[in-house]
């Protein structure tokens, strides 16, 4: 395989997108939000259970490509445990991670399993697939009703 | 397989090496693989013909047409009405005041809604359209109802991916102006039975509009013999460029219509206090026209004509097959469209694979191919898939870029499954 194909696709993201985690339906969220890539397709469902700005549990559902779906299952492994701001800090580092605007210096090991998608930055088209999770996190967090859509 | 390549059509006419040297594009490696271009009914690929008449065009006599009286100005309102004249041949119109040039298919679906729509269609009205119709034969209709508080009625298909043509009759009630239908599926490859559609509307005296945007480069089309009232393509699709579209419609329709836009070139007389309308085609093209597209896609109709739309068709029926049968025998994949009448479209999905994965596999072995829902939602929808990935081939073609493809998809799956 192409290295840079190989980049994109790493084990662990095959691994995930195979038997992604919390990938189940919270019954009663607290918080929950619906993003949508029109490009390509992929929906997504989130469900959130945040207690004292904390999320004690997180979830998902929906259809997408690997790679939107392991960033959504490394996503919820992520930030379940995390206050809403470490989440949004660790979002703004992914986002600049995935679009190719992390410095070099800048410390990629506080991202933690995430890095893998680090290969994404290689497709500018692919982009979109790695994020929709986030955003839609975002949105579940500030409580918006409409759908996420990455267009 | 390279000896089929000269496919049983006449080998002097159908050389495909000599077909392939004509489209330099062709010649080039993506990640270092030979590029199988598979994307064909998204755009096809330019002969050098196409992008020489259009740099001779810049290099020699550009100018503005219709109103000028200098040489140059005179040359290009030849070469420009000599295009038009070359697509109403094409499609044997009747005259050249039945060829309007637009921007694109989506352009001249938007002017007959915009024109003609906005003019007899009104509340309470209906307008039929096939669930397999492109976003953009859906949504000008839907902003013209919405508009109008007209409805918009849907002819259904089977899992095989055919209109119901037995319930056409029934959707037709003495409230519909227009049918509007796709005349090949670009997601299915479906070659929609038009002239039966065509007839019985006009058996209720509704007229039929043609989205040929996936017809005009594999089906000899006869505008006459079909008896279709409009007909709306894309230059870009057939060879020629971007930018430059056709719309055909019969004179005395078109001749009752309102204006689109308003500007220039379009109007006979204008005053504060009133304004004539240029006579057709010319009431239809307000503005500077895309002139040297217009020129191209003339040159991409010689271009056409000088293959033979028949031996394309019979060789692009036989890639069809072969992809079509190799396809098949790779465990998991499902075509989507199976038709009895199709072009060379191919649509599948794979168990548990994203088709945008598939996508991304498959370039890094040269293969370009679509992924998505190809502007057709509601088809997705019928057949319950998000997405589908779409080989759609063009006579440039050959039968080891169906291996290629194969083999890419084999890898694909070995990886991703
Ligand atoms: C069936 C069909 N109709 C309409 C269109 C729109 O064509 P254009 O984007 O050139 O206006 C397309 C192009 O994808 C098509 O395949």
């Amino acid at each position: 395989m192409d290295t840079e194909l190989r980049e994109l696709y790493q084990q662990v993201i095959l691994d995930h997108n195979k038997s992604p985690r919390n990938f189940r339906v919270i019954e009663h969220p607290s918080h929950s939000s619906e993003g949508y890539n029109p490009l390509c397709g992929d929906t997504i469902h989130l469900y959130l259970t945040i207690e004292d700005g904390i999320v004690k549990d997180i979830s998902f559902q929906g259809s997408g490509c690997a790679i939107s779906k392991a960033s959504a299952s490394l996503m919820s492994s992520m930030i379940k445990g995390k206050t809403i701001e470490e989440a949004k800090k660790i979002f703004e580092k992914f986002q600049e991670m995935i679009t190719g605007k992390l410095d070099e210096n800048s410390d990629i090991e506080s991202l933690g399993k995430l890095a893998v998608l680090s290969g994404v930055k290689e497709f500018p088209a692919r982009v979109k697939c790695a994020s929709l999770a986030w955003h839609t996190l975002i949105n579940a967090i500030n409580e918006k009703k409409e759908a996420v859509t990455t267009e | 397989m390279e000896t089929n390549l000269k496919t049983n059509t006449n080998e002097k006419v159908f050389d495909i090496e000599k077909i392939r040297n004509d489209f330099p594009i062709l010649k080039q490696l993506v990640h270092n693989k030979p590029l199988c271009y598979l994307d064909n009914a998204a755009t096809t690929q330019k002969p050098q013909i196409v992008i020489d008449t259009i740099n001779n065009f810049y290099s020699t006599i550009n100018s503005n047409i219709h109103r000028g009286v200098h040489s140059l100005s005179e040359k290009s309102t030849q070469a420009y009405e000599n295009a038009r004249a070359k697509i109403k041949d094409f499609i044997n119109a009747k005259s050249d005041k039945e060829i309007i040039f637009t921007s694109g298919t989506t352009a001249s679906i938007n002017l007959v809604a915009q024109t003609f729509g906005r003019k007899y269609v009104s509340d309470g009205d209906e307008i039929i359209v096939t669930r397999m119709e492109h976003h953009s034969n859906i949504v000008p209709w839907q902003l013209l109802c919405d508009e109008k508080n007209a409805k918009l009625k849907v002819l259904q298909i089977n899992n095989k991916g055919e209109l119901l043509l037995d319930d056409l009759k029934d959707l037709i009630s003495e409230k519909t102006k227009l049918i509007t239908v796709v005349h090949v599926s670009n997601t299915l490859g479906t070659i929609n039975p038009v002239k039966e559609i065509i007839k019985i509307a006009h058996q209720n005296n509704v007229p039929v509009l043609l989205d040929a945007a996936q017809s005009i480069q594999h089906i000899e089309i006869d505008v006459q013999e079909l008896d279709c009232d409009f007909l709306a393509f894309s230059g870009h699709k057939i060879y020629g460029p971007t930018g430059i579209g056709i719309l055909y419609g019969k004179e005395n329709l078109l001749d009752k219509m309102p204006p689109f836009m308003g500007g220039g070139d379009m109007i006979s007389k204008v005053t504060f206090e009133g304004t004539t309308f240029n006579e057709l085609p010319f009431k239809f093209e307000a503005g500077t026209s895309n002139i040297a597209g217009a020129i191209g896609l003339g040159a991409a109709i010689d271009y056409v004509h000088s293959i033979g739309i028949k031996n394309i068709k019979e060789h692009e029926t036989n890639l069809l097959n072969a992809a079509t049968g190799a396809v098949k025998e790779i465990p998991g994949i499902k075509i989507i469209g199976n038709a009895k009448e199709k072009t060379s479209v191919l649509s599948f999905v794979i168990d548990n694979i994203h088709p945008h994965d598939i996508g991304t596999f498959l370039d890094f072995e040269g293969v370009a191919i679509r992924t998505g829902h190809h502007c057709t939602q509601p088809l997705m929808d019928f057949f319950k898939v998000p997405a589908t990935s779409r080989a759609s081939f063009a006579f440039y073609n050959t039968f080891n870029e169906v291996e290629q493809l194969t083999i890419a998809l084999k890898k694909t799956i070995e990886v991703l499954s």
